[in-house]
């Protein structure tokens, strides 16, 4: 091959081609090694005559730029294609092989290992999408989405949404009013297992849980993915798409073609409190609810699986919902202030995702529930006494060490007031609250514009709060879970009235109050009740032992147009308190904290208690979070966070396990790396039925 | 062994340093230029010269060593460059510049059927059930042998053959049924996609139900108000229902459909072999319990406005003999004339063609097609409904003529074809009057000797079982019928035969009253069924006209090799004139290029029409023929006007027809019949009793 490239040139072209041909073979000994001897000599005497005729200057193309361009293009591409056809013609188990050289034998999968066990399907089981994991398409769209039908606005590639960014947020809104599609606008959940197997490509969501099932023999007569548009309130999912309706006859379905055996439902994230307002609403006698029966639930349902369950709410939907940003965002804008700040191109990126996820009604389903019994006040938090605790017993702190590595990854809680859900200034969160003074912003009346309204083609209500009323909001300096709640209609009374329709954030007095059978409390576990369903189970599986957000320390920001008036202070830090770039943080999954995911299977739920009247048996799962002990891994199998806990090798185990039969006893009950047992004890929430006291902090 | 590694070595060499030339390409370019007249100072002592620009003058020369290698490097370089600018181009391309050229070549293009029926005020109404037919559903992996790793969960068959073209004897090995059960082997877990990515769109660009989904949407259809029946199209009916609880779930959803739209009745639209499915599905639904859906009597009356069966192969198509008989249609058999070596010789020991039959065969629900009804409806020896019997040859001119004239999709002469002959063994046994043809009876000869030894043939057929004698014998019958075809059948694969019979049946009832109508098997057969008692439902039959169909074959013997299939569709024959219905072996007819006429009208404009004894309660029938024209240009695609099988989903008069019912209209309120074909005339041919 080397020999018919090197020479082609020779036979082709000019005499001085020759000549350099010959030059090269003379003094390069390396060229020359390379020539078979008799070629070289046969060529020499003719090459040397030659050489007095090439003196022209050649006729050869000029090596442009443009040429070493294309030259490099195609060198390029060529290595890409051959490298792509051998990697195609890999056989596939190479990768596995090769990781396997690198860290040592792979433990098998949880599926193919209890298939060795020897379990089985049993039940069927259903899969509850959360908030942002489900896939939406375009069934019909204005103008600017034309050739978009039927593919996917949310989730997957993301398809050709880049393209056209206004055009994607106009139809993702939702409409302020109805909190239902614009008008000539219908964007409808994907339905069936591919809804949210994986979020975007190589993101999986449920794909490696549908893969260990069907390893046991799970297929798609067994599974149901009950996908909902997660934009909606949940009681509008039934209205316009009936969504709940069509869970109902699923679930029947998979019952009815499963010999009978019950249903083993696996809500993740937002799709819990989903899945609560589902139980309420099947139950709930026909023109309001699913018209099942009393005992549908007990009928149905084996277990409930809940995976990272904001139970009570996460205080990442309040930053969310009061300045669009979460810990995240806030960082990279102090990283790179004019980034997001400034209209880049005219942007008003967060204002656009403001206004975006204002529409969704749903996100209003996580705002933290239970007030001030729950999240604690001013001045105290379940989460708070118990680091104190901590810190003075020393025994006891390296007893924890050693059991759980959690608490070395999370901070150490000493005195944050994490009941201070949103204070303005660093020293307003520490100082003791009878030193706040506080003025109540609730009357403070809005009126002038804070600018003038031509920013209006980006709404958010800020715009109408004026300067009296943003500086009322700072004046009051510290919030609670409670006093949140009051904020938030202050700020943005629109939407609250809206969400204020479909959610409810209290804790009941009596659960026997005729209101408590309206929609608008179903998902709230701190005022309905648990279906009658004694042999039923309920789990709570979630990750511990990464950093949550609890709290913020926030700031007015520079003033301008069109901005968020409010903005998390990332310079606040604290290295006791666990704040740091304005955060406070507790333990939790990155998303929800312990106390929201576990609190109500930990107490609320625990035995027989007025919001478990029937005493369905609760069981706590904790996982606690390794990260991925090289890149090979991709996002682990040992992940607690929000979304990778999904591919958890230990909570996929242990799914199957339910999933074949087993029950929460056969699993080993509880198993609790964090402090909820500890926690929960420090709230006091009215748990009997007869006695309906004001619980108080 | 010292050549070879110096070669290498140099080659390794030269490579790094040409690497190393070209990075000095720029400089040199300057060079060039100055060296000449450097050259011209010294050209006598050049020898001097030469080690003084040693260095310089190999950079210079070394630059103009163009090789091929750099050709090709810049020349790939130069085309992915173009490309990736097209790319470009085309990305930040407006959307409507495709529709806009299009528009300036072909004029302005009519509305699609959707957006025309929105603007007269058409809104979706009756939720829609889909029911796919053979072939053109999803199947995906759930389970494999060791050779499928990593295919878990995705599409075995449709979409883009995900990376089959890789492993294909693996994917056989996944894509064929069990031999004695009709089940998955086991260890292997196939099951179809559910949802309506199920069949709108077969593979890539190749749409199936995505353009009627698309024009639903328009008129304010969603996923809420759609479902797409989709089965398993490799598993007989009935087997659907107990590996994959099929019929249930259909079951149930249309029940949900109909719960949650407000007791609005659905539309079904069954396409191909779906329509077979959903005759089956109708009288499970309506049996008791334990064999059926235990609907009650009146399930169907209660929850189905109207089946509007798109290219029904109600009576079978005998497109599906021959591939049983030889797994060959027209186009194979065209295919293997042209390249006889390509596709019988064992190209790369792969034996292509008996893979595929010994997939195929394992499919019970191809039995579905076997033509039904026997000489009833597919015409005898002497006689078809097509054609007029011999005697009146005379008149049949004119009336041929008239039919032409008269807008008949003039597929070809059809004078003193007898259709009735499915296969005949040579060109002039189709065509001499049946009295001259000596038949022997092949059903006695005994089988025996075999072919070959077997052992070298891996692949089971059953043909290597018959020997030659038994060969000899088929082919000595000369000229098969549709009743006697499937004696045939049983005759050269009694195993997969007895395996087809008991999920299906192809007889007319005498009674259908007789309690062994209960069974499953007849299900499918609307000549042993009764339709459910349904006054208010209506039943459509949509189908494409005016495309040869394949209607008879004429067979040879093949050249007795190993392991072949012995025999072959005898494509040297063709007809005598022009226009003859005779073209490669092959007898057409008019249809839909899958099913013809006979198969797709003679329910609903006979057997159904009316009260008749296979429709009790009189449910409405309606003819809907739909004419074939080619697409004018390339830049329609696939038509808008297409009458071929698949096609037809595509087809905007159809389209038309259907949202117009399924936003509530009746059978008279788009037209009733609508007829091209002379469908009533060969109706009347056919002597069934009603």
């Amino acid at each position: 091959m080397s020999s018919l490239r090197r020479r082609k040139p020779i036979n082709e072209s000019s005499d001085s081609k020759h000549k350099a041909e010959e030059e090269d073979e003379d003094h390069d000994d390396v060229d020359a090694d390379g020539d078979d001897d008799v070629n070289g000599k046969n060529k020499k005497t003719p090459s040397k005559i030659k050489k007095k005729r090439g003196e022209k200057p050649p006729k050869q193309p000029k090596w442009s730029c443009m040429d070493t361009c294309c030259w490099f293009i195609g060198c390029i591409c060529i290595t890409w294609w051959l490298l792509l056809f051998l990697y195609n013609a890999m056989p596939a188990s190479f990768p596995q092989y090769v990781t396997e050289a690198i860290t040592g034998p792979l433990p098998d999968p949880p599926g193919v290992k209890l298939k060795k066990e020897g379990l089985e399907a049993k039940h069927p089981v259903v899969f509850v999408p959360g908030i942002v994991t489900g896939g939406l398409e375009l069934w019909q769209g204005r103008e600017c989405a034309e050739g978009l039908f039927r593919k996917r606005l949310w989730g997957g590639t993301f398809g050709e949404v880049y393209k056209r960014p206004l055009c994607w947020v106009e139809h993702m809104s939702l409409d302020n009013e109805t909190g239902l599609d614009p008008c000539g606008i219908r964007v409808r959940p994907v339905s069936g297992l591919v809804a949210a197997d994986y979020f975007a490509p190589g993101y999986f969501v449920w794909a490696v849980l549908i893969a260990n099932l069907a390893r046991i023999g799970y297929e798609d007569k067994t599974m149901y993915m009950a996908a909902y548009d997660w934009r909606l309130s949940f009681q509008n999912t039934e209205v316009r798409d009936q969504t709940l309706s069509r869970i109902k006859s699923n679930i029947e379905l998979l019952v009815a073609t499963n010999g009978g055996r019950k249903v083993v439902v696996i809500p993740h994230s937002m799709g819990v409190l989903y899945f609560l307002h589902f139980m309420k609403w099947v139950e709930a006698p026909a023109p309001m609810g699913g018209g099942g029966g009393p005992d549908w639930c007990s009928k149905h349902i084996k277990a409930v699986v809940n995976i990272g369950g904001p139970f009570l709410g996460v205080p990442k939907a309040i930053a969310g919902l009061f300045s669009a940003e979460a810990k995240d965002i806030a960082v990279a804008r102090a990283l790179a202030p004019g980034f997001l700040d400034n209209d880049i191109f005219q942007f008003q990126t967060l204002q656009h995702v403001m206004r975006m996820s204002r529409t969704w009604d749903s996100t209003m389903s996580m705002i933290p529930r239970g007030g001030n019994t729950i999240w604690g006040g001013l001045d105290w938090s379940p989460e708070e006494g118990n680091s104190c605790a901590k810190k003075r017993e020393k025994k006891n702190e390296t007893q924890i060490a050693d059991q759980a590595g959690s608490e070395n990854a999370v901070c150490k809680a000493k005195s944050a007031n994490y009941g201070r859900i949103i204070s303005f200034g660093k020293d307003v969160a520490e100082a003791p609250s009878s030193d706040i003074e506080r003025i109540d912003f609730r009357g403070a009346i809005k009126g002038h514009s804070a600018a003038n309204t031509t920013c209006r083609d980006v709404w958010t209500e800020y715009h109408d709060m004026g300067f009296a009323g943003i500086k009322a909001v700072a004046e009051y300096k510290t919030y609670t879970a409670d006093s949140l709640v009051d904020l938030l209609h202050f700020v943005a009374p629109k939407m609250m009235a809206r969400g204020t329709a479909h959610f409810s954030y209290g804790v009941a007095d009596n659960l026997d109050d005729p209101k408590y059978k309206h929609y608008k409390y179903w998902s709230n576990p701190l005022e309905t009740r648990l279906p009658n369903a004694p042999d039923m189970e309920i789990y709570s599986l979630y990750g511990v032992g990464l950093p949550t957000e609890r709290a913020y320390v926030y700031k007015l920001s520079p003033h301008a147009e069109c901005s968020i008036p409010f903005k998390i202070d990332t310079s606040a830090d604290d290295e006791d308190t666990c704040l740091r770039d304005g955060v406070y943080s507790v333990d939790g999954d990155e998303t929800v904290p312990v106390l929201s995911a576990g609190f109500m299977c930990a107490k609320g739920w625990r035995g027989k208690t007025r919001f478990n009247p029937s005493g369905i048996r609760t069981y706590i799962r904790e996982y606690n979070h390794l990260p991925p002990a090289n890149l090979l891994e991709g996002r682990g199998t040992l992940s607690g966070a929000h979304v990778d806990i999904m591919g958890n090798f230990a909570l996929i185990e242990d799914v199957i396990r339910i999933a074949a039969g087993a029950s929460g006893e056969e699993l080993g009950g509880d198993q609790v790396y964090s402090k909820i047992f500890n926690w929960s004890e420090n709230i006091n929430l009215q748990l009997d039925e007869e006695i309906p006291v004001h619980s108080s902090s | 062994m010292s050549k070879p590694l110096s070669f290498y070595r140099s080659y390794f060499l030269s490579k790094t340093m040409s690497f190393l030339r070209r990075r000095n390409g720029t400089d040199s370019s300057k060079t060039r230029v100055a060296d000449p007249n450097i050259k011209k100072d010294g050209a006598d002592d050049d020898d001097k010269k030469k080690d003084q620009y040693k260095i310089p003058q190999r950079r210079n020369y070394g630059s103009k060593k163009w090789s091929c290698w750099d050709n090709c490097c810049w020349f790939i370089g130069f085309i992915c460059s173009i490309w990736w600018f097209c790319l470009f181009l085309y990305n930040t391309m407006p959307d409507s510049i495709p529709q806009f050229v299009t528009m300036a070549i072909t004029g302005p293009l009519p509305d699609p059927p959707g957006v025309k029926l929105r603007k007269e005020g058409l809104t979706a109404n009756h939720p829609v059930v889909l029911v796919p037919g053979v072939v053109t559903g999803g199947l995906e992996l759930w389970e494999g042998r060791h050779c499928a790793e990593g295919l878990l969960g995705k599409r075995l068959w449709g979409g883009s053959f995900g990376e089959f073209y890789k492993r294909p004897l693996c994917w056989l090995e996944h894509i064929s049924l069990d031999n004695d059960t009709g089940f998955d082997p086991p260890g292997i877990r196939v099951r179809p996609v559910t949802g309506l990515v199920a069949a709108d769109y077969f593979a890539t660009g190749y749409f199936v139900w995505a353009v009627v989904i698309a024009n639903l949407a328009h008129i304010g259809y969603e996923e809420k108000s759609l479902y797409m029946a989709a089965y398993d199209w490799r598993l007989s009916f009935q087997n659907t229902e107990i590996r994959d609880r099929s019929l249930t779930r259909i079951k149930s959803n249309i029940e949900l459909l109909v719960a949650t739209h407000g007791g609005k009745k659905v539309v079904v639209l069954p396409h191909s072999m779906g329509v077979q499915y959903f005759l089956h599905f109708m009288k499970w639904v309506e049996t008791p319990a334990p064999r059926g859906g235990g609907g009650g009597p009146d399930w169907c009356a209660k929850h189905i406005k109207a089946i509007m069966n798109i290219g029904a192969p109600f009576l079978g198509s005998p497109k599906s003999i021959a591939l049983h008989f030889s797994i060959e249609v027209r186009d194979i058999a065209a295919l293997r004339a042209q390249a006889p070596g390509l596709l019988d010789k064992d190209v790369l020991g792969l034996q292509t063609f008996k893979h595929l039959m010994r997939m195929f065969r394992t499919w019970d629900a191809t039995f579905s097609m076997i033509p039904k009804g026997g000489e009833t409806i597919w015409g005898g020896l002497d006689w078809s409904p097509e054609t007029e019997t011999v005697n009146n040859s005379a008149k049949k001119g004119t009336d041929n003529s008239t039919r032409n004239t008269g807008g008949n999709g003039n597929i070809c002469n059809t004078k003193g074809v007898n259709y009735g002959r499915l296969i005949s063994f040579s060109k002039d046994w189709a065509e001499t009057h049946s009295s001259k043809i000596e038949r022997v009876d092949f059903k006695h000869v005994a089988k025996g000797d075999k072919l070959t030894n077997s052992s070298n043939c891996d692949i089971w057929l059953e043909y290597h079982e018959m020997g030659n004698r038994a060969i000899k014998a088929v082919a000595d019958h000369k000229v098969y019928t549709a009743g006697s075809i499937l004696d045939l059948l049983h005759y050269v694969a009694p195993k997969l035969m007895a395996r087809g019979a008991s999920h299906f049946s192809y007889g007319i009832a005498d009674d259908l009253d007789d309690p062994k109508y209960d069974q499953y098997k007849y299900w499918s057969n609307p000549l042993e069924t009764k339709l459910p008692n349904a006054p208010d439902m209506e039943i459509y039959s949509l189908y494409g006209v005016g495309l040869p169909t394949e209607r008879g074959y004429i067979y040879k013997v093949a050249p007795p090799s190993d392991c072949s299939i012995p025999f072959q569709i005898d494509t040297s024959v063709d007809g005598d004139s022009e226009d003859s219905c005779l073209k490669g072996g092959v007898f057409s007819g008019d249809g839909d290029e899958t099913v013809p006429i006979i198969s797709a009208g003679f329910m609903c404009a006979k057997g159904w029409r009316g009260k008749t004894r296979f429709n009790p309660s009189g449910i409405r029938t309606y003819n809907r023929e739909y004419k074939h024209a080619p697409p004018a240009n390339l830049l329609e695609g696939r038509g808008t006007q297409s009458g071929s099988h698949v096609d037809l989903l595509g087809n905007f008069a159809l389209i038309e027809d259907v949202l117009r019912v399924a936003a509530g209209a009746t059978g008279e309120d788009i037209g009733g019949d609508r007829v091209y074909s002379d469908i009533f005339k060969w109706s009347e041919r056919i002597n069934i009793k009603l």
